[in-house]
C-alpha cells in the first residue's frame, strides 16, 4: 500500500504535467493512442517472452516517433492529424488483440494491462518509475516555454526561429515514455484519466498558465489519493475511484463556470462581444 | 531622393521564384525609417511572400535585398512581425497577457522562473506598457479566446511590438474585421508608426482604411511591382501599366478609392479568385 501511494504520486505529478501541456495541444487524441498501445506493446512483449515494461516503452516511444512523422501540412492538419493517428491506434490495438490470443491463457494479464496493478508494486517499478518521471519533467522544464509559445501560436512562434517541429517530436516523445510508465501501474485507461483530466479542470478554473499548471498536479494528486485511500477499503477497482473522482471535480468547475459566465455576461458582455 | 532617413528595407532587382514560376521579378524598392508603407495588389500576387523574402523564410532569386543593413532574417528582434489573421480557438484559456509576454520571452528555453527579481519584473513591466499601448487593459486578464477579433488583433499587434523592433512586418492585419474595427486598427498603427518611429509595413487588400496614414504605397501586379507615394501610386496611368491593361481608378466623394478593371479590386469580391487567377495567367 505504501507502494502504491508512492507509485500513484509520481505518476500523478508525472501524468499531470505533461497532460497540461498536451491538452493546450489539442493532443489529447495522440494522446489517447499513445495510453493504449501500451496493450499490444506489453502483450508482444509477454508473447515472446520478454518483459513487458520493456514492450511498453518501445511500443509507446515507436507510436509516439509514428505520430511525430506524420506530415501536418495545410490548414486542416488537426483533422488529418487525428485519422491519422485513429488508423495507427486501430491497427495497433488489433495487434494486441493478436498477440492475446496467440499467447493462450493470458486473461489475467488482460486485466492488469487495461487496468493497471496499483497493488502489489514492487521497491524496484518505484525507483524505475521515479526515474523515469524526472527525466521526463526535467525535459519538458528545458523546453517548457518554448513549447508553451509553439502550442498556443506555431506560426509566429516559427518566425521567432523555434523549432516548432523539433519540439512537437520531443514533446510526443516525452508522452509516449511517461505514458508507458504510467500505464504499467495504473493500466493504459487510467493513465489517460489522469493525463487529461486534472489538466483541463485547472485550465477551465484559469486562464493563467504559472497557476493552473501546479493546480493540475494537485488536483491529480488528491484525486489519486482519495482513489487509493476508497479503494483499499472497498471491493471495487482503483482505477474506478480515480477516474470518478477526477470526473466529478471536471464536471463540478465546469458547471461552476458556466454559471459565472452567464452571470458576468449579464451587464454588458453581449454589448461588449457587438462593438 | 530627398529624403534623408536610412534605409530599412531596400530590394534591388529582386526576384522571387515559387515553384519554378517567377511570382514577380526586378522589384526595386526602398522603406525609409518610421515609414508606413502598404503592399498592396491583387490575390495571388505576391504579396505575402514579398513579407516572407524580408524575413528571410524564402530566398530571392536575383538581385539584392537588406533588412536593417543584414541579409534577410539576421536582424533578429529588431524585425516585428504579425502573421496572417490568425485565430485563437474560442476554448483557448489563456490571457492576453501571456500571449503578449510569450513575443518578449516565448522563445527561450527553460522556464519562467518565480522569484529571480529583475528580468521578470522589467518583462511584466513591458509588457503592461504595450498593452495601455495599444489600448486593450480592459481585456487583457481575459482568455484570449473570449476576445473578439478586434480585441485579439490589438493584442497580437502589442505581441509583435514587445521587443521594441525598428521594423514591423503586418499581414492582412486588418483582413476579417469590421469597418469600425478596420479603421480603430488602421489608425493604431499609424499612431504606433509616428509616436514609437517603427518603420511599418503592411499588406493590405484594401487600401481605403489606411490611405491617409501611408508615406509609400508597393503596388504588386503582373509580376512586377510599383512604389512610391500613395498619390502617384494609385493612378488609372501608373496602374494600367503594371497591369498591361486599361485599369481606372476612381474617387468617391468622400476620398475612397475604388480600382475599376482590376480583377480583384475589392469591389468585385465575389468572383475576385476566379478572375485574379485568368488574369495572371494572361500576365
Amino acid at each position: 500500500m505504501v507502494n502504491a501511494f508512492r507509485a500513484g504520486t509520481i505518476v500523478a505529478v508525472m501524468a499531470a504535467t505533461i497532460g497540461w501541456f498536451m491538452v493546450l495541444r489539442r493532443q489529447t487524441f495522440a494522446g489517447h493512442t499513445l495510453s493504449v498501445v501500451g496493450f499490444p506493446g506489453a502483450s508482444g512483449a509477454t508473447l515472446l517472452g520478454i518483459s513487458a515494461g520493456l514492450g511498453y516503452f518501445v511500443f509507446c516511444v515507436g507510436a509516439a516517433l509514428v505520430i511525430a512523422a506524420l506530415p501536418r501540412a495545410g490548414q486542416h492538419r488537426q483533422s488529418e492529424e487525428s485519422a491519422l493517428t485513429g488508423t495507427l491506434q486501430a491497427f495497433l490495438l488489433a495487434c494486441g488483440y493478436l498477440f492475446v490470443a496467440l499467447y493462450k491463457g493470458f486473461l489475467n494479464g488482460v486485466n492488469a494491462l487495461l487496468f493497471g496493478s496499483f497493488l502489489g508494486i514492487t521497491n524496484s517499478q518505484v525507483t524505475l518509475l521515479f526515474v523515469v518521471a524526472i527525466a521526463a519533467l526535467a525535459g519538458l522544464a528545458v523546453i517548457g516555454r518554448p513549447l508553451l509559445f509553439a502550442s498556443i501560436d506555431p506560426h509566429f512562434a516559427a518566425a521567432r526561429r523555434v523549432p516548432v517541429r523539433l519540439l512537437s517530436v520531443l514533446f510526443l516523445i516525452l508522452l509516449g515514455a511517461a505514458t508507458a510508465e504510467a500505464a504499467q501501474i495504473t493500466g493504459a485507461l487510467l493513465v489517460f484519466a489522469l493525463l487529461v483530466l486534472p489538466a483541463a479542470t485547472a485550465q477551465a478554473i484559469t486562464a493563467r498558465p504559472a497557476a493552473s499548471l501546479p493546480l493540475a498536479v494537485a488536483i491529480a494528486l488528491v484525486v489519486t489519493w482519495l482513489g487509493l485511500l476508497t479503494a483499499y477499503y472497498s471491493p471495487y477497482p482503483v482505477g474506478f475511484y480515480v477516474s470518478t473522482f477526477a470526473f466529478g471535480t471536471y464536471c463540478l468547475v465546469r458547471f461552476g463556470r458556466q454559471l459565472l459566465d452567464l452571470t458576468d455576461c449579464r451587464p454588458g458582455g453581449l454589448l461588449e462581444e457587438a462593438g | 531622393m530627398t529624403d534623408e532617413r536610412p534605409a530599412v528595407i531596400e530590394l534591388s532587382d529582386a526576384a522571387v521564384r515559387v515553384g519554378g514560376r517567377t511570382l514577380w521579378g526586378g522589384v526595386d524598392l526602398t522603406v525609409r525609417h518610421g515609414e508606413f508603407a502598404a503592399v498592396l495588389g491583387p490575390n495571388g500576387a505576391g504579396k505575402s511572400t514579398l513579407l516572407k523574402v524580408l524575413l528571410g523564410l524564402l530566398p530571392s532569386a536575383t538581385g539584392r535585398v537588406r533588412v536593417l543593413d543584414a541579409a534577410p532574417g539576421h536582424a533578429g528582434r529588431r524585425v516585428g512581425y504579425l502573421p496572417q489573421r490568425r485565430s485563437f480557438d474560442p476554448g483557448l484559456r489563456i490571457r492576453g497577457t501571456d500571449i503578449v509576454r510569450l513575443g518578449l520571452d516565448g522563445h527561450r528555453w527553460g522556464l519562467p522562473l518565480p522569484g529571480r527579481g529583475g528580468r521578470n519584473a522589467a518583462a511584466g513591466t513591458r509588457v503592461a506598457e504595450l498593452i495601455e499601448l495599444v489600448g486593450a487593459s480592459a481585456y487583457a486578464n481575459r482568455p484570449i479566446g473570449q476576445c473578439s477579433g478586434g480585441e485579439q488583433q490589438r493584442l497580437l499587434i502589442a505581441q509583435a511590438l514587445v521587443q521594441r523592433p525598428e521594423l514591423l512586418l503586418l499581414d492582412e492585419p486588418l483582413d476579417s474585421l469590421d469597418l469600425p474595427n478596420q479603421s480603430a486598427i488602421a489608425t493604431l498603427i499609424g499612431r504606433i508608426c509616428r509616436e514609437q518611429e517603427v518603420a511599418v509595413m503592411m499588406v493590405a487588400h484594401d487600401v481605403n482604411p489606411i490611405l491617409h496614414h501611408l508615406d509609400r504605397v508597393i503596388y504588386l501586379a503582373g509580376g512586377k511591382a510599383v512604389s512610391g507615394p500613395p498619390g502617384d501610386v494609385i493612378t488609372s496611368d501608373t496602374l494600367s501599366v503594371l497591369y498591361g491593361t486599361r485599369v481606372d481608378v476612381l474617387r468617391a466623394s468622400d476620398g475612397r478609392m475604388v480600382v475599376v478593371g482590376d480583377p480583384a479590386a475589392p469591389a468585385v469580391h465575389a468572383d475576385a479568385s476566379e478572375r485574379g487567377g485568368m488574369h495572371h495567367s494572361a500576365a
